[in-house]
């Protein structure tokens, strides 16, 4: 039994504890031990909170007893992302500057869940604060990719997205500044969404970079991304950059699978050297399948997206280097070298040297560096010019089509080990996702097959306008369906047993 | 393309130097080892000669974007609410005394 129930998907986990067929202490309890067996070998979690999820799960369970109302996900485990804070539970972002805190607060992502009635199974693995695209830049080692160990899941929500890929969760929460929800989502063969900037709160959300962070659904099938996006949406008051609008009806948007007219425009920029053959294969089949399925597929043109990776990379280091100040060992977190005879400026800087890993420092670096008041208009300031001309490009397309497409990423799922210590190699990951972030789009990864080169998944992104996030759960639901039938099961379904 | 500069080939030219990391280290409050400044320099030099692309655009009319969304001023009234209790508020802390945060001296000590 319990490995049928870690099987099923968060729509007809609900269904079937709203009607009574499972309990939610079931479900829970089958997830946790399909952690207990695979988590070793995956390590998609930092942290378990066996009692609070069963917890949450009786809670869930003696509120349907009652006859009470039940949400749209009542009784669904689901993963959190160790930057999401939880109330006393351990929250790292993946640092050794945060080892052992535990929040005093929720996040409103998490009170929502727990609102919801959705479980929170516990706390997943992350590089660290938020920057990687591998996972490996965590300091509590990385998470392997379910479909093959010795590969990166993808980064930085590799452990969000592997938890739902290794069946640990139906659902998880990530987070995506530059494509740390979709690229993972894309190397593991799942569903992941980077809702429109300022569709979900980010009141506790340990800031990367403020002005590109955003949460979204991580997920097995688009139906469960869009009932998960549904539950975390919506203005929020203690978020100054949340969208005071209705969030627009994703789950609708779902179910309609059906794209006829829609307009999709191919991204020029977004392809050719550097991609692998096997994706752009896959993505050249995509598009010829929504052709079939009765939608107009044209070429756009954005010139300045060539622009946007440099971009990005003066952008957040410079907003992380703000940020991360606020880990000086003085209030909460780690606190080294404080002997009594050392200042606090002494004890800070000893205390960031032992509690940052690499790859944050390097960004604390650049960030500084491109903020310093000799190169200021060279690098930051001339980075914002180029978001300006990359929102143009987006408008200029959107006048012309619905929804944007392109590969998720460049590669499939590359060795652990291969690119951690070549910065430059890492970052080109995030290349076909990162002009979302700076322009605060809403975008999607959903699969579209095996790469013939590696047997690897292959993750199709779908790029909408601001607070348009409906347009792509009705292509990617169309996309999933259509796969869905000319497979007879989805992607996930042909990833190795653990 | 062809006129960007190839800050690996050429000595002397490069974007970043070691004494300009270890100066950066020092305003970020980062005790970095020798190892890691000999290490960073390398690293940060092919980094910034990469993003210094972005100065190949024309863009002096372009106004700059700081945030995706055109919000400003967003207020909320200005009424009490609950926060965080004293002990809540130091229940991270690496240090606290008499209800308070206890950090090391900040000021030199009297002479």
């Amino acid at each position: 039994m319990g490995t049928d129930l870690v099987r099923l998907s968060a729509a007809e986990t609900a269904a079937a504890v709203a009607a009574g067929e499972i309990s939610a202490v079931e479900t829970t309890q089958a997830h946790l031990d399909r952690i207990a067996a695979v988590d070793e070998r995956v390590h998609a979690f930092l942290h378990v909170d066996t009692d609070g999820a069963l917890a949450a799960a009786r809670a869930v369970d003696q509120r349907r007893a009652a006859g009470e109302p039940l949400g749209p996900l009542a009784g669904v485990p689901l993963a959190l992302k160790d930057i999401v804070t939880m109330k006393g539970v351990p929250t790292t972002c993946g640092s050794r500057i945060l080892e052992g805190w535990r929040p005093p607060y929720d996040a409103t992502v998490t009170r929502r869940l727990r609102e919801a009635g959705v479980v929170v199974l516990g706390k997943t693995n992350m590089d660290e604060f938020a920057m990687g695209s591998s996972t490996e830049h965590s300091a509590y080692g990385p998470t392997h990719n379910p479909w093959d160990l010795t590969r990166i899941p993808g980064g930085s929500g590799g452990g969000s997205a592997a938890a739902v890929a290794a069946f640990e969760a139906p659902l998880a929460i990530g987070t995506d500044t530059g494509g740390s929800i979709r690229q993972p989502a894309a190397v593991t063969g799942t569903v992941g969404v980077k809702p429109t900037y300022g569709g979900v709160s980010r009141f506790g959300l340990v800031a990367l970079a403020s002005s590109l962070d955003q949460a979204g659904p991580c997920a097995r099938t688009v139906l469960d991304a869009a009932l998960l996006h549904s539950v975390i949406a919506g203005h929020d008051p203690l978020d100054s950059t949340s969208i005071d609008a209705p969030v627009p009806d994703v789950v609708a948007a779902a179910r309609t699978r059906e794209v006829r007219g829609m307009r999709i425009g191919v991204v020029k920029q977004f392809g050719g050297e550097g991609y692998q053959p096997g994706v752009l294969q896959r993505f050249r089949e995509a598009g010829a399948l929504l052709e079939e399925l009765g939608a107009e597929v044209v070429e756009v043109d954005c010139p300045h997206f060539d622009y946007a990776l440099p971009a990005y990379y003066l952008i957040l280091p410079s907003e992380c280097s703000s940020n991360l100040a606020r880990f000086d060992g003085m209030r909460y977190g780690l606190r080294v070298g404080d002997d009594g005879t050392r200042s606090a400026e002494e004890v800070m800087a000893l205390t960031r040297e032992a509690g940052f890993g690499a790859e944050t420092k390097r960004r604390i670096i650049i960030g500084t560096y491109a903020l310093s008041s000799g190169y200021y208009d060279a690098y930051y300031g001339q980075a914002q010019k180029v978001r300006t001309l990359i929102a143009r490009d987006f408008a200029a397309a959107f006048a012309q089509v619905d929804v944007l497409m392109s590969p998720t990423t460049p590669t499939t799922a590359f060795p652990l080990g291969e690119r951690v210590d070549d910065p430059m190699a890492m970052y080109l990951a995030d290349l076909c996702t990162i002009p979302s972030n700076l322009a605060g789009n809403a975008s999607m990864s959903v699969p579209c097959g095996l790469s013939p080169d590696d047997g690897l998944p292959v993750g199709l992104q779908f790029i909408a306008p601001p607070m348009a996030d409906d347009r792509l759960y009705r292509v990617g639901g169309a996309v999933e369906a259509a796969y869905a039938e000319r497979w007879g099961h989805l992607l996930i379904d042909e990833a190795p047993e653990l | 393309m062809s006129d960007s500069p190839a800050p690996d080939d050429v000595r002397g030219s490069a974007a970043i130097s070691r004494a300009e990391v270890a100066h950066l280290a020092m305003l970020s409050r980062l005790a970095l080892s020798e190892e890691e400044l000999d290490r960073f320099a390398g690293q940060l030099d092919v980094i910034i000669g990469s993003v210094a692309r972005v100065s190949e655009v024309a863009a002096d009319d372009i106004p700059p974007t700081s945030h995706a969304l055109p919000m400003t001023n967003v207020m909320r009234g200005d009424q009490v609410r609950p926060g965080l209790t004293q002990q809540e508020a130091l229940s991270g802390a690496p240090a606290a005394e008499l209800g308070r945060f206890r950090v090391p001296r900040i000021l030199d000590e009297e002479r």
